[in-house]
């Protein structure tokens, strides 16, 4: 088999009907990023990069283009992915926007908050589209981010002003057929001083394979508090490819809270950008995956002023024959003094299939910083199913408990309680169920 | 206080056992009889902690001499869940900490494994919710306690509290109190005492492995033992511990030799 032309093929087809009509808004960015994405080749083991993620078992999928009619599904098949308590809801069916489905706030009823559609926002001209759109995430050497930059028509626009405290907007991306390609794609714009939160929400009705190709991007502004949830609960054979990006300004804090079951082969890359001094990040990640499933996280968190902080605990819990990936890269550039940055790495294997390739990556160019990391990968500590033991519980639901408890720390800093209580839910599924409700 | 007269719970004769292959317990005998309240002092790294966890079923150590009976049954034959099922309980030195498992979930979990195999109706959540705050009062927890993740955060003090809580819903026949009263503030160390003292029978008993004769104030020995090089070499009664209190322990090796 051809390896060269299946790829060629795939992204061939990948590409055709993404060239912009002239009457479409951004075209020159389009136009740019299909020359990009023609230009580019897709990544292979070769690539320093994709070295343990093989993408091949999504070049040989057949995908259909995105469609612009697809059936809209009822409001009660999608009621069990809704989270009561936010009220304001964008929900994308195989890539196209439900209007039945969402739950907008109309133009101007919260003042300094704008959450609308990218094709709407682009209609009325908003200036901070043209702005930010397409700046942070690069499509010059990224080939999946340039494919979903070809393929921009619409998506989510949030702009934060001030006013604006404490809003929360949850994007919702249902995949309802098979084989199909779809291209979410988010921007978050949060002026000086505001406050937003968004939940990025990845699920599926059916169990088919089908591809999610998203970019989000997020400038914060100064003093500006953004915190970002992902969840992606895609089907077991699910490809899901995405890239996040954001630039914080000056004090400005930013908080990206991922988790992912997974899915056929899942790849998230997260790029913070320190824009100005004093800024803070949190990165919370959690990789809970079985069966054949390979989830590839590739953060990079880059320190380019003083006084940054930044935090990161990123765990997997892997069982089955699945195999986790997490390559965290730290830049600390020159001129980065008084930098503060942790990171941890925390992985159980729960068989012996399980598999996983972890590589922090430290480039220190300041020498007034503080920066710790460390990884551990293991089984479960032999003290704490001892303890548990000593309180009659066997040693299979003493382990059980104790690896729900090891992801769930990290699905219980999500401030949405429906949501922490459905996720909850699915980890106990797989850590022995009634047993240790 | 004891009359001597209970029966026996806890009969060891001879105990040895190492870790990684080096002995720690060195011979021990300890005979624990119902409605008796026992205090094992003795020096750092004597092996107090080691003797409290191979009764409890730690995998590391390894059991290369002796017996251990409890209630009747050679307890060195069972696991650990089942020694705790059968009414052994130790309250660690080092309460460990459990990560996103909600103390409430943890606590239930365990009260209807233990009193759940000896007929008790298992609890469900909000039944589980009101048994459990009542317990509390008595050690006057806050019932936010509940809530947060097993021990993770608590400080010292708050961890031995949790301990006891435990203690008090798992109805052991024998406790050992492995340093319970280190961490503990004054107050926090009688209430807890009381809490002890609350639960006590004349068909339990409890082990309080201490450092300190402030403890036994409150919790009043009927035998005191001094633990030195994995061996109880001295055995007396409370004045022993005041003792001990003056006169550190440097005496009783001279006195044996
Ligand atoms: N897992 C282990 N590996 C190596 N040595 C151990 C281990 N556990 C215990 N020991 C050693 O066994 C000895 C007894 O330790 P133990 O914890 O039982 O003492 P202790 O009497 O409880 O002391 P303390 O009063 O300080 O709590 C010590 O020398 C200790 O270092
Ligand atoms: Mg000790």
């Amino acid at each position: 088999m051809d390896v060269t032309k299946i790829s060629r093929e795939f992204l061939d087809a990948l590409l055709s009907g993404a060239a912009p009509v002239p009457t479409e808004g951004l075209v020159a960015l389009r136009s740019h990023a299909l020359e990009r994405a023609n230009a580019l080749s897709v990544p292979t083991t070769r690539d320093e990069e994709w070295r343990f993620t093989d993408l091949a078992p999504l070049y040989r999928l057949a995908l259909r283009k995105p469609v612009d009619e697809v059936p809209m599904p009822s409001a009660d098949v999608i009621a069990a992915w809704i989270a009561p308590e936010v009220p304001t809801r964008l929900v994308f069916v195989d890539g196209r926007f439900s209007p039945s489905l969402s739950a907008v706030p109309t133009a101007g009823s919260t003042p300094g908050l704008t959450v609308t559609t990218l094709a709407a926002a682009m209609a009325s001209g908003d200036a901070a589209v043209q702005a930010h759109v397409g700046k942070l995430a690069s499509v010059d050497d990224d080939l999946f981010a340039a494919v979903n930059t070809a393929w921009l028509r619409d998506g989510v626009f949030v702009r934060a002003g001030r006013g604006a405290a404490g809003r929360t907007i949850h994007c919702l991306f249902v995949a309802t057929q098979a084989d199909v390609v779809q291209h979410p794609r988010i921007l978050v714009v949060a002026e000086d001083g505001a406050e937003v939160a968004l939940v990025e929400d990845y699920v599926s009705l059916q169990e088919g394979a089908y591809c999610v190709n998203a970019v989000v991007e997020v400038a914060v502004g100064a003093n500006a508090r953004v915190r970002h949830v992902k969840v992606q609960r895609d089907s077991a054979k699910a490809f899901h490819l995405a890239t996040t990006s954001v630039s914080v300004q000056r004090d400005g804090f930013y908080s990206n809270l991922a988790v992912t079951f997974g899915g056929r082969i899942s790849r998230n890359n997260i790029h913070i950008r320190q824009d100005g001094t004093g800024t803070e990040f949190e990165l919370d990640g959690l990789a809970f995956i079985d069966g054949r499933s390979l989830a590839d996280t590739h953060s990079f968190v880059d320190h380019a002023h003083a006084h940054g902080r930044s935090r990161q605990l990123h765990k997997c819990v892997v069982a089955g024959g699945a195999h986790a990936v997490f390559n965290g890269r730290i830049l600390v550039r020159e001129g980065a003094q008084k930098t503060d940055s942790t990171q941890e790495n925390r992985s159980i294997l729960l068989s012996d299939k399980a598999h996983v390739d972890t590589k922090p990556q430290l480039e220190i160019f300041a020498d007034d910083v503080k920066c710790a990391h460390g990884a551990t990968v293991g089984q479960l500590e032999a003290e704490e199913v001892f303890y548990l033991m000593t309180r009659g519980l066997s040693e299979g639901t003493a382990r059980n408990l104790l690896t729900y408890g090891f992801a769930a720390d990290v699905v219980n800093r999500i401030p949405i309680a429906s949501i922490v209580k459905s996720l909850a839910a699915r980890l106990l599924e797989h850590t022995g169920g009634q047993e240790i409700a | 206080m004891s009359n001597g007269a209970g029966k026996i719970l806890l009969d060891v004769r001879g105990l040895c056992a190492s870790v990684a292959g080096v002995p720690i317990l060195k011979g021990i005998d300890f005979t624990v009889r119902a409605g008796e309240v026992h205090a094992i002092m003795g020096p750092n790294g004597s092996g107090k902690s080691t003797f409290s966890k191979v009764l409890a079923g730690h995998p590391s150590y390894e059991v290369t001499g002796g017996t251990a009976v409890f209630d009747g049954v050679d307890l060195l034959e069972l696991s650990a869940e089942e020694r705790a099922r059968s009414g052994f309980f130790l309250s660690f030195q080092y309460p460990v900490e459990v990560p996103g498992v909600a103390n409430a979930q943890f606590l239930r979990l365990a009260y209807n494994t233990v009193l759940g195999g000896r007929g008790r109706d298992e609890l469900d959540p909000l039944e589980f919710d009101d048994f459990v705050r009542e317990k509390m009062k008595l050690l006057e927890m806050d019932p936010a306690f509940l809530d947060r993740s097993v021990n993770t955060g608590f400080s010292g003090g708050e961890k031995k509290r949790n301990e006891i809580l435990q203690m008090a819903l798992l109805e052991p026949k024998l406790a050992f109190l492995d340093e319970t009263d280190s961490g503990l503030d004054i107050d926090a160390l009688r209430i807890v005492a009381q809490g002890v003292n609350h639960l006590r029978s004349a068909d339990n008993a409890v082990v309080l492995v201490t450092h300190y004769q402030r403890l036994l104030n409150y919790i009043v020995p009927d035998f005191v033992h001094v633990m030195d090089g994995g061996r109880l070499v001295k055995t007396g009664g409370r004045e022993l511990a005041l003792e001990l209190e003056a006169r550190g322990y440097d005496w009783i090796g001279k006195q044996a030799a």
